[in-house]
């Protein structure tokens, strides 16, 4: 009798199933079909949304509930079938199985607060708006909402880029330049732990725009962490490495560029995160109270109508912006520090 | 490769080293702590010298002035007949600690004597001669991460040699190493040394390791520094650790520094 090892047993499993399928599809593919019980699961939650936005009729006038329905029995088809058919869609069938758990959630979640709003009514309107209404936001305000997003990122991005380089630069010189720290650590000292949001009168009366006052806030806001921290960073540097490579010929233009700023760099970034924190929420109040534009100004419009569902429909995309722009500063940060062990993935 | 398919150069290209008496010491809280008294150490070019002493006798603060990253209160030290004054390429320093720049890859951190000196682009057939001689060819994408004690120490050795030293200051390089690796890795020393003909000045603890490996053991008293001894290895290399001569040596100088009961 012939004994296999383990290994031998799986590559002949897998030569007999490639062969199965470069044989001939209809039949085969069947057999790779595998019974998911959360993709099954998942997708009877989203197929109960969509039942519950058509089994009772609304209790107010929202034009897209029949679409919200349709589009979740979609969902709920989509689900069941690429959590079914998960060996043969590869990388798309195990990311949908992988969130099977979360989509059932999400599912039920959505049911919950149809019923809840649209259907009996139990939390008040117009406070809590029902999913419809919301969708509604986005079929019909979307020009206008794009609009916002984009301002406010035009205005983010702005000021935070002259913060952090104004703080990185700050930050290094304070480190490194004992002249540059007598000057400039005291008036760090006074400023920096000011939020930059009192500001904001002043500021709004001084510069030439509302504009250019925000950017300048949220610059403020980016920059005291960025600065506080790139300086610690530098001030940290072991002397051993300056004393390699002084010996090793290193002008200081080359330890302050090869040595000191890239030993500094985790402390950087974890500047630069916080100063993203704190720059989202310099952005929102500036908005609100300056600036006539953006997801800040879309919202403080919105509560002015009373029209809570713009409020949450805004909300949602201000969340989706400001997680996405912290994710972008994790990827460029796990690039730049591939070098450190066991970094925080995002 | 270029390194290892020269024949075999007996020539000295080392620096002759001549520390004539040095005084050293250390502010600490307003006290002045003295670290070295007057010691006078003449090395020819291409010789093997050691340092034993006590611990925190001082040894690893003379090796600091010998590297040029601080001044002496008193004396001089001079390279070939010149004042020290400062940090230079020529006299590179191996620490106890491999003090790698973890940002770096292993051929970046053996890169670096020759990219701060700005030669590099033309250079850097050196920097995979170096990283061969101390076998750690598969290793050149490697972050210091990676790599075992011994390995790092290595490259560390490997940045040193790089930058063709004329004197090649050691300061503990093998301390912290397990015994087994320390044992081969002072065999690789010698070979090195033989090799590229430099000056080694080595700074250890270990009375076999200076006796396996040097021409000349200079002995340090308690802190402040002074020599006491200047015994001279008069053995042929490759040296074996069971020589009844170099075992009689050993025993005069644990006596030397006081340790003779333990023999």
């Amino acid at each position: 009798m012939p004994t296999y090892s383990a290994s031998e047993v799986a590559s002949l499993r897998g030569d007999r199933e490639t062969a199965l399928i470069a044989g001939d599809g209809g039949l085969q593919f069947v057999s790779r079909l595998r019974f998911s019980i959360t993709g099954v699961g998942a997708g009877l939650a989203w197929l109960a949304f969509g039942l519950s936005c058509l089994r009772w009729p609304d209790i107010g006038d929202w034009p897209r509930t029949e679409v919200v329905a349709y589009t979740a029995f979609a969902i709920a088809g989509g689900i069941a079938i690429a959590t079914t058919a998960q060996a043969a869609l590869g990388k798309f069938g195990d990311g949908v199985q992988r969130r099977a758990p979360w989509l059932f959630a999400l599912g039920a979640f959505l049911t919950l607060w149809e019923l809840s709003t649209a259907k009996f009514g139990w939390l008040p309107l117009p406070f809590f708006p029902p999913p419809q209404s919301i969708v509604e936001v986005y079929t019909d305000d979307l020009p206008k909402l794009l609009d916002s997003a984009f301002a406010s990122v035009k205005l983010q991005l702005g000021g935070y880029f002259i913060g952090a380089a104004v703080g990185f630069l700050t930050g290094v010189s304070i480190g490194w330049s004992r002249l540059a720290g007598y000057w400039v650590h005291p008036i760090l000292r006074f400023i920096g732990p000011l939020p930059a949001t009192a500001w904001l009168p002043i500021a709004f009366f001084t510069f030439p725009s509302a504009w250019s006052a925000s950017t300048f806030l949220i610059a403020l806001a980016t920059g005291f962490p960025v600065t506080v921290l790139t300086w610690s960073g530098v001030a940290s540097v072991s002397s051993a490495y300056y004393d390699v490579a002084r010996t090793l010929g290193a002008r200081p233009s080359f330890l302050v560029t090869k040595v000191a700023i890239p030993a500094a760099l985790p402390h950087v970034f974890v500047g630069l995160f916080m100063g993203l924190g704190a720059s989202f929420a310099v952005l929102v109040v500036a908005e609100m109270i300056g600036v006539k534009a953006g997801l800040g100004f879309y919202l403080q419009w919105a509560q002015g109508w009373a029209s809570y569902n713009n409020m949450y429909a805004a909300l949602i995309v201000m969340s989706l912006l400001c997680s996405g722009a912290i994710t972008l500063l994790f990827k460029v940060r796990d690039r730049l520090l591939v070098w450190q062990k066991g970094v925080v993935k995002w | 490769m270029v390194a290892l398919a020269k024949p075999f150069q007996p020539v000295a290209t080392g620096a002759s080293l001549d520390i004539k008496g040095v005084s050293h010491a250390f502010d600490i809280d307003g006290s002045v702590l003295p670290v070295l008294d007057d010691v006078s150490i003449s090395v020819a070019p291409g010789e093997f010298v050691a340092l034993l002493g006590p611990s925190g006798c001082g040894k690893s603060t003379l090796l600091r002035l010998v590297a040029g990253l601080e001044p002496p209160r008193a004396g001089t030290l001079e390279e070939d007949g010149v004042a020290i004054t400062g940090p230079y390429p020529s006299r590179v320093v191996v620490f106890q600690d491999p003090t790698l720049f973890p940002w770096r890859t292993v051929w970046d951190n053996v890169a670096l004597g020759l990219e701060a000196q700005g030669v590099l682009k033309t250079q850097r057939h050196r920097v995979d001669a170096a990283i061969d001689l101390v076998g750690l060819g598969a290793f050149k994408k490697a972050y210091p991460h990676q790599l075992s004690g011994g390995m790092a120490q290595r490259v560390a050795l490997a940045r040193a040699l790089v930058n063709d030293p004329r004197i090649l200051v050691l300061d503990e390089p093998l301390g912290k190493l397990d015994s087994l690796t320390r044992i081969t890795m002072q065999a690789e020393l010698v070979s090195l040394w033989q090799r590229n003909g430099f000056t080694a000045l080595l700074v250890t603890h270990d009375v076999e390791e200076a006796l396996f490996l040097a021409n000349r053991v200079i002995v340090f008293s308690d802190r402040p520094a002074r020599v006491t001894a200047d015994i001279t290895v008069d053995r042929p290399y490759p040296r074996h650790r069971g020589d009844p001569h170099l075992a009689e040596l050993r025993r005069q100088i644990l006596g030397l520094l006081g340790l003779d009961a333990t023999w």
